[in-house]
């Protein structure tokens, strides 16, 4: 009886182990069912490089290249902007903050993560898109550097939690090593402690990227979706995900408009699977 | 003892589930669509509600493309649209068992707005074809200030983008090519729009009459420079002066019965084309 208790335990827990792997296999394979399709109408290398975006014209223009640069764009920036900041402050809480204000860092970095993204899209779209528009004297405030400013708060959280992590589980003596022939602090911090968590803070970093190339909402927001290849930081452009999110509601079940825009979310998937395969390797490397 | 008990529970609410739907479903129309018309319908299941306190409906917006896609799908009763069924939303619909019955149940005027500060007023819809479809790129050009022009658009699920686009940039032409400009910026609701030019010296964009404040001027629009320019009022739009208007419709699946069709009625008759009028769009039925 004991054992058959055991054995049926053990099973239920190896189904839910398996059912995570199992969805996203249906999910890819769903994805790339409904999305080859578009291949039938237009050439994959059309579609990758094509320059225009015209899905409800007749005949249809489905070139992703603008919007593939304009992710690429915005995520850019969104990592120029929160790689330093939040490797900054990994280490400021990891080696130098006193117990206290270390604890209410934590807490506000926790906080940051749990905001809404339509919240910060909204919040960004009323302060910051007005503020870029006046800062920079551009026609409009709806760009890639507002979507990326926007991006880079919620790339922080993740790339702080992660790279604070990696600094504190390099080994104690490494530092007491450092200290002890003379190093000051920041040469500490500089010469050993990051080499020595640099595996675990690119790891960090990638995941952070990882997740605003996926981000919608905000983007969505306050880039300006123009589906025109981005000529600087300054101009609008229209990502991946905001096109899927703005025009799925419209597109007709079966049409090439529909099986276009589950095309991108195959470019989306492989990029971002891509992202974290590469994030898992660097954090293999340092174990 | 306690599963038992946690089993007769489940069942219990199960039941009360399966009865709360069945009721619910009786007496509720959902309507779906159109953003622009997103008032209004709510205006008419309010004073409707009111009248029949029993019966249930719900609106949500989406765009008119969402509404047809959710009639198509059985997932609404009433699409609402500010443009016409496409060929293909038909053919869809009749390999799903769906026949779309239009009914025309207001008229719109498309106001083009820009900033209060911008001294263009009137423009010939030549002159709006060429903005939007990024011809001309400085409102130098049309006798404003030397700034670019900030295109402003809906997304491509809102039937006032394809209605701007046919009617405006490809004046009726079904073989024109004319698209809107690629760097014309594609925002996702009519207020995003309104909002936009609210803040924005030297955009132009587009949307329902209803939508006009104080904070936007709607620009006077002439069909060409002979005829004259004329601002997107109720009057005009009625009479037929103001060029760039356009019908609104529902959509229901066949002829309507029941409950729709008691609504329908109720949309149609003086009090719910009153209501029309009371949120800034035409009646059809005087």
């Amino acid at each position: 009886m004991r054992k058959l208790k055991e054995f049926i335990i053990e099973k239920l827990i190896l189904i839910c182990g398996l059912a995570s792997i199992f969805f996203v296999v249906l999910i890819f394979l769903f994805l790339l069912k409904e999305g080859l399709a578009v291949f039938k109408i237009v050439s994959p290398f059309k579609f990758i490089f094509g320059k225009s975006w015209y899905p409800i014209s007749e005949p249809a223009q489905l070139g992703i290249l603008p919007l593939i640069l304009g992710s690429l764009l915005v995520t850019f920036g969104a990592a120029i902007i929160s790689i330093p900041i939040g490797v900054g402050c990994a280490i400021y809480i990891a080696e130098i903050a006193p117990l206290k204000i270390k604890e209410t860092l934590k807490a506000g970095v926790e906080l940051l993560a749990a905001i809404p993204s339509v919240v910060l899209g909204f919040v960004g779209m009323v302060t910051l898109v007005p503020l870029v528009k006046n800062v920079f004297h551009l026609p409009t405030g709806l760009t890639a550097l507002s979507g990326s400013i926007m991006l880079a708060f919620m790339a922080m959280p993740t790339i702080v939690s992660i790279a604070e992590d990696a600094l504190y589980s390099v080994p104690k003596t490494y530092r007491e090593g450092a200290l002890a022939l003379g190093a000051t602090h920041w040469q500490t911090i500089w010469r050993v402690m990051l080499p020595a968590a640099s595996s675990g803070i690119l790891a960090a970093i990638m995941l952070g990227i990882g997740r605003v190339i996926g981000e919608t909402m905000a983007v969505m927001m306050i880039t300006g979706n123009a589906a025109v290849i981005p000529k600087s930081i300054f101009a609008p452009v229209r990502t991946l995900t905001a096109t899927i999110a703005a025009e799925m509601g419209e597109a007709v079940v079966g049409s090439e408009h529909y099986f276009a825009l589950f095309a991108i979310g195959i470019v989306l998937f492989i990029s971002s699977f891509a992202i974290n395969v590469t994030a898992d390797l660097f954090l293999h490397k340092r174990q | 003892m306690f599963k038992k008990y946690l089993i007769f529970l489940a069942v219990i609410l199960f039941c009360v589930n399966k009865l709360t739907f069945a009721a619910k479903d009786e007496n509720s129309i959902q309507v779906k669509g159109s953003d622009t018309m997103v008032n209004l319908a709510q205006a008419w299941a309010e004073k409707y509600m009111e009248k029949n306190p029993t019966y249930f409906i719900a609106v949500t917006g989406g765009g008119s493309g969402t509404g047809f896609s959710s009639l198509i799908s059985g997932t609404c009763d009433i699409a609402m649209s500010s443009r016409n069924i496409k060929e293909k939303e038909v053919t869809l619909a009749k390999q799903r068992g769906i026949n779309p019955n239009e009914i025309k149940v207001a008229l719109d005027g498309l106001a083009v707005v820009v900033n209060p500060t911008n001294p263009v007023s009137s423009l010939t819809t030549d002159q709006l074809a060429a903005i939007f479809t990024g011809r001309i790129t400085n409102w130098k050009e049309l006798g404003g200030k030397n700034e670019k022009i900030v295109i402003l658009s809906r997304e491509v699920n809102s039937g006032t983008h394809v209605y701007f686009k046919e009617h405006v940039l490809r004046k009726n032409d079904p073989n024109s090519k004319e698209e809107f400009a690629p760097n014309a910026l594609m925002l996702s609701s009519s207020q995003a729009i309104a909002d936009e030019v609210a803040g924005n010296s030297s955009a132009i964009g587009y949307y329902g009459m209803g939508y006009i404040s104080s904070k936007q001027k709607p620009l006077s629009i002439a069909k060409d420079e002979k005829s004259g320019y004329e601002s997107p009022t109720i009057e005009n739009v009625i009479n037929g002066k103001y060029p760039i208007s356009r019908p609104l419709f529902i959509y229901t699946n066949g002829m309507p019965e029941g409950l729709v069709k008691n609504f329908i009625d109720f949309v149609l008759s003086k009090e719910g084309q009153d209501i029309v009028l009371a949120t800034d769009f035409v009646p059809v039925n005087k």
